[in-house]
């Protein structure tokens, strides 16, 4: 065990600059000099193009996977440019363009519900500044002061004289301008189109099969291939045999793709997967061949108890000392397995290489990362290469990683100047998935003779996401990450005071290569937390509403949310007849949510969802509608992995293949989303991930309120737990 | 060779006739807006119709469609217009990214044509397709506003 994924020293540097930068790239708002969009049209700055026609481009960085960001993004431009909504476009630069230009348009990555709440800064600034500059151009062509101007929909008043002129005729004008030293931002409650529920821009081609997705580019002259990976992780390719797939319909090639894949191109996808289902391979599965869930799952429950090492992610007061003077203990053990992400459209990526350059076409959400990732596997420089970002079909952050791009440029090498569109099937996609990470956890609660809790420990036992994926990112070993939701404070805070408070980790990472799974770590961290905050009240027959609320006092805005749909759900009534609840709170991604569940179970196993109601406090909404649509997706997302989302080892490899045996909910199990947007100001959370954590422990306290029986385990279908 | 109908027009398929209908739909007819998901009928991201019933075209061999109609999401509405599930899924803004939605809503066009009016238990039943953004309450909200259309 131990084995992790190389490190790529070029998105490292990126990497590390975007996370430690974002805001201080001194980002100029336009220049003297033109620069030109590719239509011809003077940018008036970076984020902001205007057509002579009055179109509105806006330029985003940040990548839109489902989750609304290009919509919010532009609205918070739009807002400050204070142009007509209707005439909005969008349009991705390249991240070569970016590079080109001092990264001008900043942090590319697109993941932990960033993609507003740390870019609104600067991207408001960019459609503020070029907003004075239209102003200062139109003032020139009145020779009249600026102060006496006005905007309004894509048009500037004069007010004295009341001449008006439209920024399409002054775009040109106002491109050539100094850009202001300065900008003044709006305040949030005058926003008249960011905090509005406005319709995506991009919904009509999702309807109509026209929009494009990274599987169905089509380039002159391009191959398809399909390619194998050894499946088990860290082992290698040993041989195989193209000789029998070689004289098939449509084989081009045969290509080894570094130490452990390989891959056959074909005129269409469809031969080049058969010939590669034809052709026998050999494998050195190497060391991790015997590991299985039972292996991890025993060294997971040896660091339950290990005294060292333990990284300590938060602590108070003295746990030992609590615990040795307790009138009561309550102690419990939780698992949570590793999952795939299991985005719609399997991983993939388009690539054209010649000695010149290399181009790459794919759904990312890391353009940097895949223009890096690109530069390293070509071993062309920088200027020789870019990437072009087309619609990805699904993220969750899978696609914050750059593996598959890395194996169809060593594929394109080896056809230079043929483009090559590399997918995997469905089962590659299953079996080289960035797993959610594996972890275990011992929770023990200590209370006085007066059953109060004066004492938590909470040791997570399991694997780090950020040892194998971005180490530079490890505190002194420790992965900070892992304690999401469990911190004294910022954005991913615990919500509880507890006198004498412990929770450290015991790091253990097998070979599975884990990833940023939608939610990331919050949600086994409040599946453990509040899953035993609900056996801690029930272990001293109070309500779990009023045993939490006792120890978040001092946490308003937790208490907030969690009040908000103990109200909504009616806690203090009765539940109808055969039915029942659970209520729970996080913290994560900068966001306060919370969720209460109405349930029944017939025969004891047997979970019909009725209600669900969750509050989520993002501090600002840029677009309620749209953040109703992450939430209400959060929980088919959460659910899912609740009830069926598990992937298993046996031999070193994944045992799950595709959706048969590794499951999703359907219509059919989902029940309506009450959702309580109640953003109260003063911050910025993220909305795409937040609620899923408070999907899982909402069901199961409701599942114990229904049986008496407590689920300690993730997924349900393994405890013969189904949906009605 | 083989001759499919897709969307009215004649396609001369130059594929085997076991591959599947998926693919000859989107590499050798080229309309990509139908989409592979698994390739074992389990996510509904492929649905299309053949004369009139939906189907996981991962799942047909192509020499099982020859002689039959088949219609694809860029064949739904009639030239130049917009089918009334696609107008609902535009008024409702469903898709997120949008993958599983070309056969989601080829989905809900079929059962539209035999159950006109459903209610929640009859999309339930006819409604399987997987979707991982989760947007199966605007689908769901969609259907009625389609169906009440």
């Amino acid at each position: 065990m131990g084995h992790a994924p190389q490190l790529n020293r070029r998105s490292f540097v990126l990497g590390t600059a975007a996370i430690g930068s974002g805001l201080a790239l001194g980002i100029p708002f336009g220049g003297p000099t033109a620069v030109y969009a590719a239509d011809g049209t003077p940018e008036v700055n970076a984020w902001v193009v205007i057509r002579p026609d009055e179109t509105v481009v806006v330029r985003i960085a940040r990548s839109e996977m489902g989750q609304g960001t290009l919509t919010g993004l532009a609205q918070l431009v739009a807002e400050e440019l204070e142009c007509d909504w209707s005439r909005v476009t969008t349009e991705y630069p390249t991240p070569g363009q970016s590079v080109a230009r001092k990264r001008v348009w900043g942090d590319f990555s697109t993941g932990g519900s960033r993609g507003v709440r740390t870019s609104h800064d600067y991207v408001r600034k960019g459609g503020a500044a070029a907003r004075l500059m239209l102003i200062q151009a139109a003032a020139n062509e009145w020779a009249a002061p600026v102060s006496e101007c006005a905007t309004s929909k894509g048009v500037i008043t004069h007010v004295p004289s009341g001449r008006t002129i439209t920024y399409g005729k002054v775009a040109e004008a106002a491109a050539k301008l100094q850009p202001p030293a300065d900008v003044k931002l709006k305040d949030p409650k005058d926003w008249i189109i960011a905090g509005k529920p406005l319709k995506r821009l991009d919904t009509v081609e999702k309807t109509n099969g026209k929009m494009i997705y990274g599987a169905d580019i089509k380039l002159p002259g391009m191959l398809n291939a399909a390619i194998k990976d050894c499946p088990v992780f860290g082992g290698t390719l040993k041989s195989f045999d193209d000789s029998k797939i070689l004289g098939m319909k449509g084989v081009k090639k045969v290509v080894r793709v570094g130490e452990s894949a390989v891959a056959v191109v074909a005129d269409t996808w469809w031969h080049a997967k058969s010939a590669l289902e034809a052709m026998p391979v050999v494998w050195d599965d190497g060391k991790n061949a015997s590991v299985s869930s039972e292996s991890i799952g025993k060294w997971l429950q040896e660091g339950l108890d290990a005294a060292q090492p333990a990284f300590v992610g938060n602590k108070a007061g003295d746990v030992k000392a609590a615990f040795a003077g307790a009138a009561k203990t309550v102690e419990a053990v939780y698992a949570y397995p590793y999952q795939n992400h299991a985005t719609m459209e399997p991983m993939n990526a388009t690539v054209l290489y010649t000695a010149e350059k290399c181009e790459v076409w794919t759904g990312t959400q890391n353009g940097e990362a895949v223009f890096a990732a690109a530069v390293e596997a070509s071993g062309l420089p920088s200027d020789k290469c870019e990437v072009y970002k087309i619609m990805p079909g699904g993220g969750f952050g899978r696609r914050g990683m750059t593996d598959y791009v890395r194996q169809a440029v060593a594929i394109a090498k080896q056809m230079p100047g043929t483009p090559i569109k590399l997918m995997w099937s469905r089962e590659e996609d299953m079996l080289h998935g960035r797993y959610h990470p594996i972890t275990q956890s011992k929770l023990v609660g200590a209370f006085d003779a007066d059953n109060n809790l004066i004492g938590l420990h909470m040791r997570i036992s399991g694997q780090s996401i950020l040892a194998s994926v971005r180490p530079e990112g490890m505190q002194n070993g420790m992965d900070p990450v892992t304690f999401q939701g469990l911190n004294a404070s910022g954005e991913a805070a615990i919500g509880y005071t507890v006198p004498n408070l412990l929770i450290d980790h015991s790091m253990r990472n097998p070979h599975v290569p884990p990833g940023f799974w939608r939610g990331v770590n919050v949600n086994q961290n409040a599946i453990y937390l509040e899953s035993f905050m609900d056996e801690l009240a029930h272990s001293v027959g109070q309500d779990p509403l009023e045993f939490r609320r006792k120890l978040m006092t001092k946490h308003p805005k937790h208490l907030a949310v969690l009040n908000a749909v103990a109200e909504r759900i009616g806690w203090t009534t009765p539940a109808p007849q055969g039915v029942f609840r659970g209520i729970c709170q996080h913290m994560g991604f900068g966001s306060y949510v919370a969720a209460a569940t109405e349930i029944s179970v017939t025969g004891g196993n047997k979970i019909k969802i009725h209600r669900i109601v969750a509050a989520t406090d993002p501090g600002y909404a840029v677009n309620p509608w749209q953040i109703d649509r992450q939430i209400a997706g959060s929980f088919v997302y959460g659910l899912s992995a609740l009830f069926y989302g598990e992937c298993t080892v046996k031999g070193g490899r994944i045992e799950q293949e595709n959706f048969d045996t590794y499951q999703s909910m359907t219509m059919k199990e989902m029940p309506k989303v009450e959702s309580i947007l109640m953003p109260s100001g003063g911050f910025w959370g993220g909305v795409g991930e937040p609620t899923i954590c408070v999907a899982a422990p909402a069901v199961l306290n409701a599942y114990f309120a229904a049986t008496g029986k407590r689920i300690r385990s993730v997924p349900l279908k393994n405890h013969d737990i189904i949906f009605a | 060779m083989a001759s499919l109908t897709i969307n009215g027009r004649t396609y001369e398929i130059d594929a085997e006739p076991d591959t599947p209908l998926l693919w000859a739909i989107r590499e050798n007819a080229g309309l990509t807006g139908t989409k592979y998901g698994c390739g074992v009928a389990q996510c509904g991201a492929c649905t299309v119709h053949v004369d009139g019933q939906q189907v996981r075209s991962c799942s047909m061999a192509l020499s099982e469609a020859i002689g039959k109609q088949i219609t694809t999401i860029e064949g739904l509405a009639s030239e130049g217009g917009v089918h009334k599930v696609q107008q609902a899924w535009i008024d409702h803004d469903v898709p997120q990214c949008g993958y599983c939605q070309s056969g989601m809503i080829m989905a809900v066009a079929a059962l539209l044509e035999t159950v006109p009016q459903p209610t929640d238990e009859d999309i339930d039943l006819a409604i399987t397709n997987i979707c991982r953004c989760g947007t199966f309450q605007q689908v769901r909200e969609a259907i009625h506003a389609a169906a009440s259309a």
